[in-house]
């Protein structure tokens, strides 16, 4: 089973790019001490906006920094970010669509309410507006993220426990005297895993992208710490001079990026059976 | 078309109970989080005294507790009064806003309806011919545009057509001379100003929505209608142009009137780059100096709109569909 899956993943290219691209971004971010020697917040004052060479393969910025350490080390604040904001909003996503749907009644009402109100938010602006008056650190960013974002995995998991609850084995297992939090984590919760883990790893590029635009407005990963948002924000200021600057940092975004939500969408196809052929 | 007004009477109620709970949450959030306007104007003056502090807050109402001020503040909403802005010109709100919001409203329109125009003849072509090249290579331009940040387009754009061949200007709305200009050269110089914004706008947006357009399509080309249309011989172009777009267009209409956050924000971000006059601009600075009032006009703005985007998408919806109409479904 888990092997005809795999075989399966293995012959979707797009779970093949996807992964690549995943991997080796994840490799390089948490691998970037030993890629590079150079510290990302060393400043140099006589190596001052000097164009790709041997020495700085992708240039130095105006502060005389190594712009690959920087990117490297940027990345991992861009994964960390990502993987932080959606582990708390599928936490809240699940607790909320698994009480929603499977206690239902006035719970469900209330919580499906609750829902609603959350997607009416014009989410950007809240986030940039709250963020402006707490500081823009990590914690907050990805809090902040998270708690905006939950709502998507709440009424997947609420319509997947709507159904599973009348199944014979959940029956099966009530009539057997499980409780309730029994049912819900050891039966319904593993037959709601894969919708959930597509819209994580969906998540986790919209998250990334979230953070990569707060920073470029200066509300969000503050300096010295690299990110690859608030490096694009320091290359805007000499895109005339030092056009390096504004290139690589974006490219990381956009293969970050395309590789998640290649990841995400190869995933719905493979673990979807209805629409396998 | 009772069962129709039912639902929106319904409806317009549920808006505004929302419409009380977002506002409610923002003034919370934004009250109970450390700093306040008078910060910026207090921070750094080592003169100032605790006296001068509370004093400044008094002028501002920020001494009384926060269900006072929302009270306060929506009493004032009722009358269309937002307040003054503390910050910068302290002119009322609302006059900043109605100045900057032509810029912001139709540039964000003209976007939508430009990304429509090019998004369904995209989808439904893709959709046509599923799998063949046409549909490939939109999938790869779908999944880059998805990827791609607008913030990082627009540097490049930037870079290339406003530095390497400096073809557009790369900031503001206007030409310094532009007062001096002829009417065709003044509507030249600012369109030029707005060919790069606009063009970042169109490409976000037509990523989603002719993936939308496709899967959409390809939903109603399963039906059985379909196949009955093929099968009485309508030739393919009858049976996509005019049987299958009409029903595919339906949930496209929706994603329409749930598009207008993202573009609220987008807006944020865009006007920040280009340094345009517009409604997501004046956000920002109000951001920037803790303005409560403008900045709360801005999200009440932006909560009406999102709103009223739902509402379109809802009426839109069973204006379109017969089923939804007769108040036969609950959806």
């Amino acid at each position: 089973m888990v092997d005809s899956g795999l075989r399966r993943a293995l012959a979707h290219p797009m779970f093949v790019a996807g992964m690549g691209l995943v991997g080796l971004i994840s490799l390089a971010a948490i691998l970037a001490p030993l890629i590079t020697p150079i510290d990302p917040t060393a400043l140099d004052v006589n190596n001052v906006l000097k164009a790709p060479s041997l020495a700085h393969p992708f240039g130095t910025d105006a502060l005389g920094r190594d712009v690959l350490s920087r990117m490297l080390y940027g990345g991992r604040v861009s994964l960390w970010v990502g993987f932080l904001a959606v582990g708390l909003s599928v936490s809240l996503g699940l607790f909320f669509g698994l009480v929603a749907g499977y206690f239902g009644g006035l719970v469900d009402e209330v919580v499906m309410r609750g829902v609603d109100v959350m997607l009416c938010f014009p989410s950007f602006f809240l986030i940039l507006a709250v963020i402006a008056f707490l500081e823009p650190s990590l914690t907050n960013i990805m809090i902040i993220i998270g708690l905006t974002s939950w709502m998507g995995v709440a009424r997947l998991v609420r319509a997947e426990a709507l159904t599973l609850k009348h199944r014979d084995f959940v029956r099966a297992a009530k009539l057997a005297g499980a409780g309730n939090s029994r049912i819900l984590l050891r039966h319904i919760l593993p037959n709601a895993a894969a919708p959930v883990l597509v819209s994580a790893t969906l998540g986790v590029a919209g998250a990334i992208l979230t953070e990569s635009s707060l920073s470029f407005l200066g509300l969000g990963v503050q300096p010295p710490m690299p990110s690859w948002g608030n490096m694009l924000l320091e290359g805007k200021e000499v895109l005339e001079i030092a056009p390096w600057l504004s290139l690589f940092p974006g490219i990381a975004i956009l293969l970050t990026v395309l590789g998640y939500n290649l990841l995400g969408e190869s995933l719905r196809d493979i673990l979807d059976p209805r629409l396998r052929q | 078309m009772l069962a129709l007004l039912h639902r929106l009477l319904i409806k317009t109620v549920w808006l505004v109970v929302v419409f009380l709970g977002i506002t409610l949450v923002s003034f919370w959030v934004m009250h109970l989080a450390p700093g306040k306007p008078t910060d910026l104007q207090t921070d750094l003056n080592p003169l100032i005294t605790p006296e001068a502090v509370a004093r400044l807050e008094k002028l501002y109402g920020l001494d009384q507790p926060v269900h006072i001020q929302y009270w306060l503040w929506l009493k004032r909403l009722s009358k269309l009064d937002f307040g003054n802005a503390l910050t910068g010109d302290r002119r009322p709100v609302w006059d900043k806003i109605k100045e900057r919001l032509p810029l912001t409203f139709g540039m964000n329109l003209a976007a939508l309806i430009l990304t429509l125009s090019l998004a369904i003849p995209i989808g439904v072509t893709a959709a046509a011919k599923q799998n063949g090249f046409f549909d490939r290579a939109s999938t790869v331009f779908v999944f880059v545009g998805f990827a791609m940040p607008g913030f990082w387009l627009a540097l490049l754009l930037m870079l290339l057509f406003g530095i390497v061949w400096p073809i557009f200007p790369i900031s503001g709305l206007t030409s310094p001379d532009h007062a001096l200009m002829p009417w065709w050269r003044q509507t030249l110089d600012l369109c030029a100003h707005l060919a790069m914004p606009m063009f970042i706008y169109v490409f976000g947006g037509l990523a989603g929505m002719s993936r939308y357009m496709r899967s959409s399509m390809l939903e109603v080309l399963r039906q059985d209608y379909i196949l009955t249309a093929r099968a009485k011989g309508l030739s393919e172009r009858v049976v996509i142009y005019r049987h299958a777009l009409r029903n595919a267009l339906l949930p496209v209409i929706t994603l329409l009137g749930l598009s207008i956050p993202g573009l609220i924000g987008g807006s944020v971000i865009i006007e920040q780059i280009f340094s345009l006059p517009g409604l997501g601009q004046l956000f920002y600075q109000g951001v920037m100096s803790r303005d409560y009032p403008l900045i709360m006009a801005n999200l009440v703005l932006g909560a009406g709109l999102t709103l009223a985007g739902n509402m379109l998408a809802d009426v839109g919806y069973s204006l379109a569909d017969p089923r939804i109409r007769s108040g036969g479904g609950n959806g």
